[in-house]
C-alpha cells in the first residue's frame, strides 16, 4: 500500500480518536482536531465556493469568450454574456467593503436583497406545502364506508379521526390570542401530547441514524488497525492515551463550587 | 374575533373570490393569469388582507391586544440575569443556515433583543456564526441594540465571529467555545440539523441554562430533551413580536392566529363536503373542485 494512503489513514485515526477524546474532557488532542477541522473546512468552503459558484456562474457570465468584457479577462464556461450579473457582483463587492468602517452600511443592501428574495420565493412554497397540502391531507375519509373501523397500520376510520383531531388540536396549541384554560386548555394539551408523541418517534429515528454514523467511524478505525495500515489505530490510541494520562496528571480537573 | 372583524374579512374574502373568479374567466389570448393556481392566489391575497387589517388595528391599540404567555420567552431575560450574576458570557447560536432561511432571519431578530438585554445588564455576548452574510446581519443587529441602549462603547465587532461554513466543524468549534468559556446561558435560535444535539448536550454538561428556538421539525425533539426551554415552530416566530411589542410584529402574530382559524374552518368545510359526497348526498367535493 502506498505511503500516502497509510499516512492518511493514521491522520484519520488520530483525528477521530482526538475528537472522541472529548468524551473524557476538553484536552489538547481535541483542541488540535477541532482547530484542524475548523481551519481546513473554512478554507475548503471558501475555495469550493469560489471555484464552483463565483468563478463559473458569475465570472463565466460576465467575462465569457467573445463577450464585450473579454478584453479584461476570459472565463469560458459556455455561458453567454449577461449584464444582469453585474448586480450580484456589485452586491458582493459592497459586502466585502464592509471591512472598512466608513463603508459598513453597504453590507445592508446585500442582506436586504437576500432576505427579500428568500421571503418572496419561500412564501409560495410554504403556502403550497404547509397549508394547502395540509388541508387536503386533513379532509380525511370518515364516512366513505370503504375503510375498516380500526386497523393497526394503514388507513382506517379510527386512524383518520386521530389524524384529524391531532392536526386541529396541535394547530390550536399554537393559537396565541387566547389563554389556554378550561376545556379549550384541555384540547390544546391534547395537541401538545400529539406533538410530543411525534417528537419521540422522530427522536428514536434520528438516534438510530446517529448510531449508524458511529458504526461508520468504528468501521474505519477497525480497518486502520489492520496490518495493511501498520496498526495505525492502535499506535494512535496508545499515543493519545499515554499523552492524555500524563497531561491529566499535570492538569487535574478543577472542581467548581 | 369580533363582529367588525368578521364583517371586514367576509367582505374582503368575497371581493378576493370574485376578483380571482374574474381572472380565471379571462380569454386564453390574455396570458396574465394561471387558472390552476387560482386557489393559491386567493389564499395569498386573503393572508395579505388579514395582515394589513391587523397592522391597522395594532397601530391603533397595540397594548390592548392579548397574547398568551410563552414560558420560554420569559426565560430569556432570566438567562441574561443569571449570566450577569455569575459573571459569565451568553452564547447565542443563530443556526447553521444563511439569511435565506426564515428561521435564521427570526434568530437574528431575537439576537437584537438579547443584545439589548446584555447591553442593559453589561453582560458579555458571544455569537459564533456559520455564514458570512449572517455574520454581517448579526453584527448590524447587535450594533443597533447597543446603540439603542446607549452603550455603543460596549459593542465589539468580534462578539459576532465567523467559525466555518461546514456543519460539523462549526459544531466542533462551538463545543470548544462552550468548554473553554463556560457560558452561563446558551441560546440556540435558528435553523439546525444534526448538530443540534451536540450543542445541547455540551451546554447541558457545562451546566448552562439553555433556551432553544427552531422550526426544524426533526431537531425539536433533541432540544426538548436537552434544553431547559424550547420555543417550537410558531412560538419561535412569535418570539420577536413578544419581545419587541412592536405593533407590526404583534399584527403578524395576530394574522397567524386568524389564518389558523380560517384554515381550521376550511378543513371543517372540506371534511363536510367530502362526507356529503361520500354518503352520496351530493356529487360536489370542494377539494376536487379546487384542484387540491
Amino acid at each position: 500500500m502506498a505511503f500516502s494512503t497509510i499516512f492518511g489513514a493514521w491522520i484519520a485515526a488520530f483525528l477521530t480518536l482526538g475528537i472522541l477524546s472529548y468524551l473524557y474532557r476538553d484536552n489538547p488532542f481535541y483542541k488540535i482536531a477541532e482547530h484542524v477541522f475548523v481551519g481546513v473546512s473554512a478554507a475548503y468552503w471558501a475555495a469550493t465556493f469560489y471555484w464552483t459558484q463565483i468563478y463559473p456562474n458569475l465570472f463565466g457570465r460576465l467575462f465569457p469568450k467573445d463577450g464585450p468584457l473579454a478584453f479584461i479577462a476570459e472565463v469560458d464556461f459556455n455561458h453567454d454574456f449577461n449584464i444582469l450579473y453585474l448586480f450580484p457582483l456589485l452586491l458582493g463587492i459592497m459586502m466585502l467593503l464592509s471591512i472598512f468602517r466608513q463603508f459598513n452600511w453597504m453590507a445592508r443592501w446585500g442582506i436586504a436583497y437576500t432576505v427579500g428574495i428568500a421571503a418572496g420565493l419561500k412564501a409560495y412554497g410554504y403556502l403550497s406545502s404547509n397549508v394547502l397540502s395540509q388541508i387536503s391531507a386533513s379532509a380525511v375519509d370518515i364516512f366513505g364506508g370503504t375503510l375498516p373501523i380500526f386497523s393497526m397500520s394503514g388507513d382506517s376510520v379510527f386512524n383518520n379521526i386521530v389524524i384529524l383531531v391531532g392536526t386541529i388540536s396541535a394547530l390550536m396549541y399554537f393559537y396565541f390570542s387566547r389563554e389556554q384554560t378550561g376545556s379549550y386548555g384541555k384540547f390544546t394539551r391534547l395537541g401538545i401530547y400529539f406533538l410530543m408523541i411525534s417528537f419521540g418517534a422522530s427522536f428514536g429515528f434520528a438516534v438510530m441514524g446517529r448510531i449508524s454514523l458511529l458504526i461508520g467511524r468504528f468501521n474505519d478505525l477497525i480497518l486502520f488497525s489492520s496490518p495493511d495500515y501498520n496498526y495505525g489505530t492502535y499506535w494512535m490510541m496508545l499515543f493519545i492515551v499515554v499523552i492524555l494520562g500524563f497531561w491529566s496528571f499535570q492538569n487535574p480537573e478543577k472542581k467548581e463550587g | 374575533m369580533n363582529n367588525k372583524q368578521i364583517q371586514t374579512y367576509s367582505i374582503g374574502f368575497l371581493g378576493i373570490t370574485i376578483f380571482t373568479f374574474v381572472l380565471t374567466q379571462l380569454p386564453e389570448s390574455i396570458h396574465i393569469f394561471q387558472s390552476e393556481r387560482a386557489v393559491m392566489f386567493a389564499l395569498l391575497l386573503t393572508i395579505i388582507m388579514v395582515m394589513l387589517n391587523e397592522v391597522k388595528e395594532a397601530r391603533i391599540s397595540a397594548d390592548s391586544i392579548f397574547l398568551r404567555t410563552i414560558p420560554g420567552l420569559k426565560a430569556v431575560e432570566e438567562a441574561v440575569g443569571r449570566s450577569t450574576e455569575m459573571g459569565r458570557p451568553i452564547l447565542y447560536v443563530p443556526g447553521i443556515m444563511d439569511m435565506n432561511e426564515v428561521e435564521t432571519v427570526a434568530g437574528v431578530i431575537i439576537l437584537g433583543h438579547v443584545a439589548q438585554m446584555t447591553a442593559q445588564y453589561e453582560t458579555s455576548l458571544d455569537v459564533p456564526v456559520a455564514r458570512s452574510i449572517v455574520m454581517q446581519a448579526a453584527r448590524e443587529s447587535c450594533k443597533e441594540a447597543y446603540l439603542t441602549q446607549g452603550r455603543p462603547e460596549m459593542f465589539n465587532e468580534d462578539m459576532v465571529h465567523y467559525v466555518t461554513d461546514d456543519q460539523f466543524a462549526y459544531a466542533a468549534g462551538v463545543n470548544g467555545i462552550m468548554q473553554r468559556d463556560k457560558p452561563a446561558a446558551c441560546m440556540y435560535m435558528g435553523k439546525f440539523y444534526a448538530e443540534s444535539l451536540l450543542f445541547a448536550e455540551t451546554g447541558n454538561s457545562i451546566g448552562a441554562i439553555q433556551i432553544a428556538g427552531t422550526a426544524s421539525q426533526a431537531q425539536i425533539p433533541f432540544f426538548v430533551t436537552a434544553c431547559d426551554y424550547t420555543l417550537m415552530g410558531e412560538e419561535y416566530f412569535a418570539a420577536s413580536a413578544y419581545l419587541s411589542r412592536k405593533p407590526e410584529l404583534i399584527a403578524g402574530v395576530k394574522t397567524q392566529d386568524m389564518v389558523k382559524l380560517m384554515l381550521i374552518s376550511f378543513i371543517g368545510v372540506a371534511l363536510l363536503s367530502r362526507a356529503l359526497s361520500d354518503l352520496g348526498l351530493t356529487s360536489f367535493n370542494l377539494l376536487t373542485w379546487l384542484g387540491l
